[in-house]
């Protein structure tokens, strides 16, 4: 297409959207986003929303539905505070993993900005929800708006039936154990009854095989027996149990020992909840960073194509830019990594090292370097990764030197924090592997599982917080967070904090003791 | 083609269930919240949208978080401009931080200091919690009404003006039909064939001749007829119909009178500020439009703005006539009776010149009672006389006097307040009382 092919081709005049550009313009989209870069989506169904609605949808965890809990009046009311007072803006858009894939759109957005959050969100953070192995793994984007309307039907109809305030205690007790509420790795297939019995009948068949009566001769060693026949009671009792478990919700949920059935589904809903959310959270600056190179991308081809104006493309520069800034540690705007800016850069860079790579790119990323295929190593790198593999795979010491990162050590001990490392050869390596930690969710979660559980004595649940780096639990959400589990379990619940490297008891808690 | 989908119609409180829900989590720390707003407040601010504080009791949302002043952690920030590895930086908060903390610290602060806007709905839910006053309102407040005209149907005489010009004509067409009355066009077509006829002049004994006679004799039967059977007659006519229908009056005032000599302390003043602020609630919830008149009065009476009534003090004797008098002066020039509803509530803690009690007496019985709805006394008691004057009927001058206009009058009503916990009770038996007594009366 010529660039000059006059005015007629612009997609939309003026700021004013109206149904009629917003189709024209997504179809514009769809070609450039599924014919030129490859991307493979569910379908899109965009929604318009006013201001308050989206405020609405914020209060919910941007789902559509959600059932209803006073925290969630309590976020809403926080949100639209800082709404009012002007210390927030809303989002453009909100999208929501779900096939069709459903993008709000807000109604005071000018043209321009609907192409670009359309753009951004049906097709950038789409393609991800549809191709991200952990996506793929943990979510069912279909039946999610399914679950959510049986969810927040079930939970009315407990309210109704139980009792308004029954059914808060239960969901309070829930909400406190949602970041302990998912599985993080794949568990095996459950084995079906059937499946079961045949193993145990081809077990027996084993041992009668390799029966040989000679064995109970054999002299056993006396000592070792009374300590063993506990040892391998316990044992058994955690194979039975299939314990440690991590999924504290998971295991209060099948072992309590004093829930109803209707209060064991409430658990799973939040369980399976917080599971929803749990690919979202370990992939935030590949999904933003995915959504934000997507709308850049299509919005400069488009530009190039003669199909958008320079004002409507200076105007999505401006929001564009805004998006991905990032203030330096010392700036008083500055509060955190801004996954928007981090992973926009690193796509660029990815998109910069297939095409243009220097004698180092080719050191450091032999695979891809200079392969010119910048899409297919983008796709590739969109569905296999999450946000830690995806930094220490893919972040180039280019990127470390134009962000200028170091990293800095803050140890309880010292009175001072430490540089550890900074942009230079020796410190690449380095930062790498310390900003990739950094968003791996199983090392900042505070870990804690459930050892073991006596169910023929006092009924104590026994909890393990596996301590790394001395990093232990602030005590007053700790005591206030096992109240919660006790009224979940029915008796006592114990935490024991232990150093990961040494093994060293560092602390222990119970309710008995905290009352 | 993607599916659109307008959702701007839908209904937009989606969180509102929620933020109930919310609301009564945090019930006892809301109300707390708003009962020391409405005490220190003004009294027309009461009637709105309130900003409290942010709960925190019972809404926490406690979990398993890192403790951060614990164990070792790395960060990876942006923006070094002149760090080398193994440089040190002070900490924050230990002598001179520079910014490198600044962003963990931020994240821990959410809901310090933050307030949110209760509406006006909320905040007299949360006030009148314990009250029931709206229920106690229906049952013992009569009500001032005016008569406005409201169409009621239709009527057959009435003044000319409200002639019903649409069931008249329909009525008419009706006794038309039904009467045969000729129509314009059979007259028009019947004269014009005896004009035609008349223009050949026909011989006397023709055909053509006998014809028009019959036709003369046909027109003249027509034009008899409808003669006799009107265009509209006088039973066709309807008027609309006017029927006076009670109106509730929509404006109120109420006076608020406080002695303000020096024997009223703050304590007092309060105690009458909170009766005070619950009277115009209950009345706002009433009323479309409601002024309030401050009159304040020592040996002399003035009508002041709330600032002034509630705050400043003023020294001298004790004259309550005289903020009757002025009160009355007031309604005469600004509230004529007929078109206000007028509630007065009058605080005083007893005390009043000798021989003045029975003058105010005189002045309720026989000019202020006439045009008042409602008339409530609140006297304000020491707590340690509260015991001794409660059970039994004396008491100050000014109660004993009262005494009497209570008796003639069912809408006078008085009472002792000694602590604030007395207000409420009190006011609900102000209200209650009124019932019962407008059953036996």
């Amino acid at each position: 297409m010529s660039k000059g092919a006059g005015t007629s081709d612009l997609l939309f005049h003026g700021s004013d959207w109206s149904f009629d550009t917003l189709s024209r313009t997504y179809d514009a989209i769809k070609e450039i986003a599924l014919g030129d870069l490859g991307l493979d989506v569910y379908p899109n169904q965009l929604e318009i929303i006013s201001s308050e609605q989206m405020l609405d949808a914020y209060s919910s965890n941007g789902m559509p539905l959600i059932y209803q809990h006073w925290s969630f009046g309590k976020h809403f009311v926080y949100e639209n505070y800082l709404y009012r007072k002007g210390r927030r803006g809303l989002a453009y858009e909100i999208v929501i993993n779900s096939n069709p894939c459903i993008t709000y759109l807000m109604e005071e957005n000018t043209m321009a900005l609907q192409a670009l959050v359309t753009a951004h969100a049906s097709f950038g953070h789409n393609h991800f929800f549809k191709n991200n192995y952990l996506f793929k793994q943990w979510t069912d984007a279909s039946a999610i708006l399914n679950y959510m309307e049986f969810a927040k039907g079930y939970v009315a109809r407990c309210e109704e039936r139980y009792g308004f305030s029954e059914v808060e205690s239960i969901l309070d007790a829930a909400h406190t154990l949602m970041d302990q509420a998912v599985f993080r790795y794949r568990r095996p297939p459950r084995i079906s009854s059937a499946k079961e019995q045949e193993r145990v009948r081809e077990r027996l068949e084993y041992e009668d095989r390799i029966f040989s009566d000679l064995w109970r001769t054999l002299p056993q060693s006396k000592q070792s027996e009374d300590s063993t026949e506990a040892e391998l009671d316990a044992l058994e009792r955690k194979k039975s149990l299939n314990l440690p478990e991590e999924n504290l919700l998971y295991f209060l949920e099948k072992t309590s020992l004093i829930l109803e059935p209707w209060q064991r589904e409430i658990l799973r809903i939040v369980r399976i909840v917080a599971q929803y959310f749990y690919p979202q959270r370990q992939t935030k600056v590949m999904n933003e960073g995915c959504a934000t190179f997507v709308h850049y991308t299509i919005m400069n081809m488009l530009f190039d194509k003669g199909r958008i104006s320079e004002g409507h493309l200076l105007e999505m520069l401006h929001s564009h830019s805004n998006v991905v800034f990032q203030p330096g540690f010392d700036d008083p705007r500055y509060s955190g990594l801004n996954p928007y800016a981090l992973g926009f850069a690193m796509m660029q860079d990815i998109e910069r090292i297939c095409t243009q790579p220097t004698s180092e790119d080719r050191d450091w990323f032999p695979e891809f370097a200079g392969n010119g295929d910048w899409r297919g190593t983008l796709l590739d790198a969109w569905a296999n990764h999450r946000d830690e593999s995806f930094l220490l795979q893919y972040l180039s010491p280019a990127l470390i030197r134009k962000m200028r990162l170091f990293a800095l050590v803050d140890d309880a001990k010292e009175n001072h924090y430490r540089v550890a490392s900074i942009h230079n050869e020796r410190g690449y390596e380095k930062v790498r592997g310390t900003l990739a930690r950094s968003y791996d969710l199983g090392m900042n979660q505070p870990n804690i599982q459930v050892v073991d559980v006596d169910l023929l004595g006092n009924r104590q649940l026994r909890l393990q917080h596996t301590v790394r780096d001395g990093i232990i639990l602030g005590e007053n959400t700790r005591d206030a967070t096992l109240r919660h589990v006790r009224r979940l379990w029915g008796y006592d619940v114990s935490l024991v904090g232990v150093e990961a490297s040494t093994g060293n008891v560092l602390y222990e808690t119970s309710t008995d003791k905290v009352g | 083609m993607p599916s659109f989908i307008d959702r701007r119609l839908n209904p937009k409180d989606k969180s509102l269930s929620n933020r109930q829900r919310f609301l009564r989590r945090a019930r006892v720390e809301l109300k707390r919240a708003v009962h020391e707003q409405i005490k220190s407040g003004k009294i027309v601010d009461v009637d709105a949208g309130h900003s409290v504080p942010f709960p925190v009791d019972g809404t926490s949302e406690p979990s398993f978080q890192p403790d951060r002043s614990s164990g070792r952690r790395e960060h990876v920030l942006p923006g070094n401009r002149e760090f080398i590895s193994g440089d040190r930086l002070p900490k924050p908060g230990q002598g001179g931080g520079t910014g490198a903390g600044k962003g963990a610290a931020s994240e821990g602060e959410m809901e310090d200091d933050f307030r949110f806007v209760l509406s006006r709905e909320e905040v007299l839910d949360l006030f009148f919690e314990d009250l029931e006053l709206p229920d106690m309102v229906k049952s013992s407040l009569k009500e001032a009404v005016a008569f406005k005209p409201r169409r009621a149907g239709f009527t057959i005489a009435g003044s000319p003006t409200n002639i019903n010009v649409g069931r008249t004509m329909r009525n008419s067409f009706g006794r038309r039909i039904a009467l045969q009355r000729p129509k314009q066009a059979h007259v028009d077509a019947l004269a014009e064939e005896i004009a035609k006829l008349e223009a050949r002049e026909p011989k006397p004994g023709t055909a053509a001749f006998n014809h028009l006679a019959e036709l003369r004799e046909e027109l003249a039967i027509l034009e008899r007829r409808r003669k006799v059977v009107a265009y509209i007659d006088p039973v066709d006519i309807r008027f609309n119909r006017f029927e006076p229908q009670p109106l509730p009056n929509a404006n109120a005032v109420m006076f608020c009178l406080m002695d303000v000599s020096g024997s009223m302390g703050e304590r007092e003043k309060d105690l009458a500020k909170r009766f005070f602020v619950l009277l115009h609630l209950f009345l706002k919830r009433r009323y479309d439009r409601i002024d309030i008149v401050f009159i304040r009065h020592t040996h002399q009476a003035h009508e002041v703005d709330e600032e002034t009534f509630f705050r400043s003090t003023q020294s001298g004797g004790t004259v309550v006539s005289t903020a009757l008098e002025e009160m009355q002066r007031i309604i005469f020039d600004r509230y004529p009776s007929r078109d206000w509803n007028i509630y007065a509530a009058q605080a005083s803690d007893g005390d009043n010149l000798a021989g003045d009690s029975e003058h105010c007496v005189n002045l309720l019985n026989k000019e202020l009672m006439k045009l008042c709805q409602y008339y409530a006394y609140v006297e304000i008691l020491d707590e340690r006389e509260s015991a001794i004057f409660r059970s039994t009927d004396n008491g100050t001058s000014l109660w004993r006097s009262y005494r009497q206009v209570g008796e003639n009058w069912r809408n006078f009503q008085m009472t002792r307040i000694a602590k604030p916990g007395d207000i409420y009770p009190v006011f609900r038996q102000l209200f209650a009382k009124q019932s019962t007594s407008a059953k036996n009366g």
